[in-house]
């Protein structure tokens, strides 16, 4: 299913390493994009884990921004975990940071508060399969609410921490930071869609 | 739906944070002003304290822990991760810093320490600690203590980076050094080194440190904080070096750029062109030994 696939990892700041190695232990080649002349050629791209204001900012200033929302809206697969799941957002609350705004969410950041409130727990993700998804949570933002046309994957006290939109897919939680490829194996399968 | 268990304060959530922040830069900041320039220029995370250490150097006294109404302020004007020092050894002061909220806590021998023989149990805390470390052994202490995040000591306050490298350099070759030996060697390896023996272990199957290491003290220039990247460092503290410079949100954010970018070096002259005077500093070789800071840490 994976040969021959190539995924672009945003590398300006982060979790780049883990998601680098969840993709390659699915055996499947990543290239750093760091200028958007690096979009060539990928099939599909992850916004990995960071800060979303030093992110949107560097993304911003090399033309990035525009052209990975552009890429977006005309279909390419991109998968947003933390940081990335507040850039792909329209609506973020209390802030106008920079963003790719190409999701009907709206998002609250830091949203379970200050790192001391960061956690990790078993969850259940039915469209992972039936053993429960080990989730990180890193001064997590949420989806407060989504419009139509959102699909909601995982829901918590109401929060929603998983959510696709057609070829965006995006966690509150840090699925790279586990030995656990699932959430990128079902990322994956969006680029087979097309 | 069943009961779901959430842990906080957990190694995997500590150790998190710091691979949120890699590739970042952290920057030195006295107030909420200078914080809010931090972020609006990209840093990563800011570091609350009273002085920044070329004025701790110049000054002299005793250097502790920052006012928390100062930190508290700090917090307010900024939504990225807030930073404090507590002195060596000194249990309190982290737990202060705990309860203020801190999101990490740096154990620093820029601050005067406290105590001159043990370092603060750092496993015993929900906050995550980053450490000073000048070699492979001092490293692996600071982690079987708890780090979750070590950083080169360097020279702080001093703008100059040859003790980083030095620091860097030396971390690199002592890795490289457990690398190629048997498994056979390790334990007199960790015996010489004064590091725990698992760790030796864990640094030998990994090929690097299993935390992540920042570069600090001395970085002044967007070309010092990508020669450190290119050494290896996984993202960059500055203390002195942004806001005793001529144009501190001009330099702020040329270094952000210039760590994203290291590999870049016709976008990192583009960064430095026009930054006005760095901060003046000192050059370590002309230091005595009597006024370095790095030697601070057991």
């Amino acid at each position: 299913m994976v040969s021959g696939m190539k995924v672009g990892i945003l590398a300006l700041q982060g979790a780049i390493r883990e998601h680098r190695k969840s993709l390659h232990r699915l055996g499947v080649e990543t290239v750093d994009v760091l200028n958007p002349q690096d979009l060539k050629g990928i099939n599909a791209l992850i916004l990995p884990g960071g800060e979303s204001t030093t992110t949107g900012k560097l993304m911003l200033r090399y033309g990035l921004l525009e052209a990975i929302a552009r890429a977006g809206s005309q279909g390419l697969p991109i998968l947003g975990t933390c940081t990335g799941l507040i850039l792909l957002s329209k609506h973020i609350n209390h802030s106008n940071q920079h963003r790719l705004g190409l999701m009907d969410t709206y998002v609250e950041r830091n949203a379970f508060g200050r790192q001391l409130e960061s956690f990790e727990a078993e969850m259940p993700v039915p469209v992972l399969g039936e053993k429960p998804f080990h989730t990180v949570f890193i001064r997590a933002p949420y989806i407060e609410k989504a419009d139509e046309g959102v699909e909601v994957l995982l829901r918590y006290q109401g929060k929603i921490l998983f959510a696709k939109q057609d070829n965006l897919l995006a966690t509150a939680f840090h699925p790279e930071l586990t030995d656990d490829t699932r959430v990128h194996e079902y990322f994956l399968q969006l680029i087979n869609q097309d | 739906m069943k009961e779901i268990k959430i842990e906080t304060g957990t190694v995997a959530v500590k150790r998190g944070l710091a691979e949120m922040l890699k590739g970042g830069v952290i920057m030195d900041v006295v107030n909420p002003e200078q914080a809010k320039i931090a972020e609006e220029a990209g840093a990563v995370a800011v570091m609350a304290l009273e002085r920044v250490p070329s004025d701790i150097r110049a000054q002299g006294g005793v250097a502790r822990m920052s006012d928390p109404e100062m930190i508290i302020g700090i917090q307010q004007a900024v939504s990225i991760p807030v930073m404090a020092k507590a002195r060596i050894g000194h249990i309190l002061e982290a737990r202060l810093l705990e309860a203020l909220g801190i999101d990490f806590i740096d154990e620093s021998e820029v601050l005067t320490p406290a105590d001159d023989v043990y370092h603060i149990l750092k496993s015993d805390f929900k906050v995550p600690f980053v450490c000073g470390a000048r070699n492979l052994g001092e490293a692996l202490r600071r982690i079987g203590e708890g780090a979750v995040m070590i950083r080169t000591k360097g020279e702080a306050g001093t703008g100059d980076i040859v003790e980083a490298v030095r620091h860097i350099r030396r971390v690199n070759e002592d890795i490289r050094r457990v690398v190629s030996a048997t498994y056979m060697e390790l334990m007199s390896i960790a015996k010489e080194i004064g590091a725990p023996y698992e760790l030796v272990l864990q640094v030998k199957e990994l090929g690097r440190l299993p935390v992540v290491n920042f570069a600090a003290g001395g970085v002044a220039t967007p070309a010092d904080a990508a020669l450190m990247m290119e050494l290896g460092c996984d993202g960059v503290f500055v203390g002195s070096g942004i806001f005793k410079s001529d144009n501190p949100a001009k330099r702020a954010k040329a270094i952000v750029e210039a760590v994203a970018h290291y590999k870049d070096a016709a976008l990192i002259a583009e960064v430095s062109k026009g930054l006005g005077k760095s901060m003046p500093g000192q050059s370590v070789a002309r230091m005595e030994d009597k006024d370095k800071i790095a030697g601070r840490g057991w």
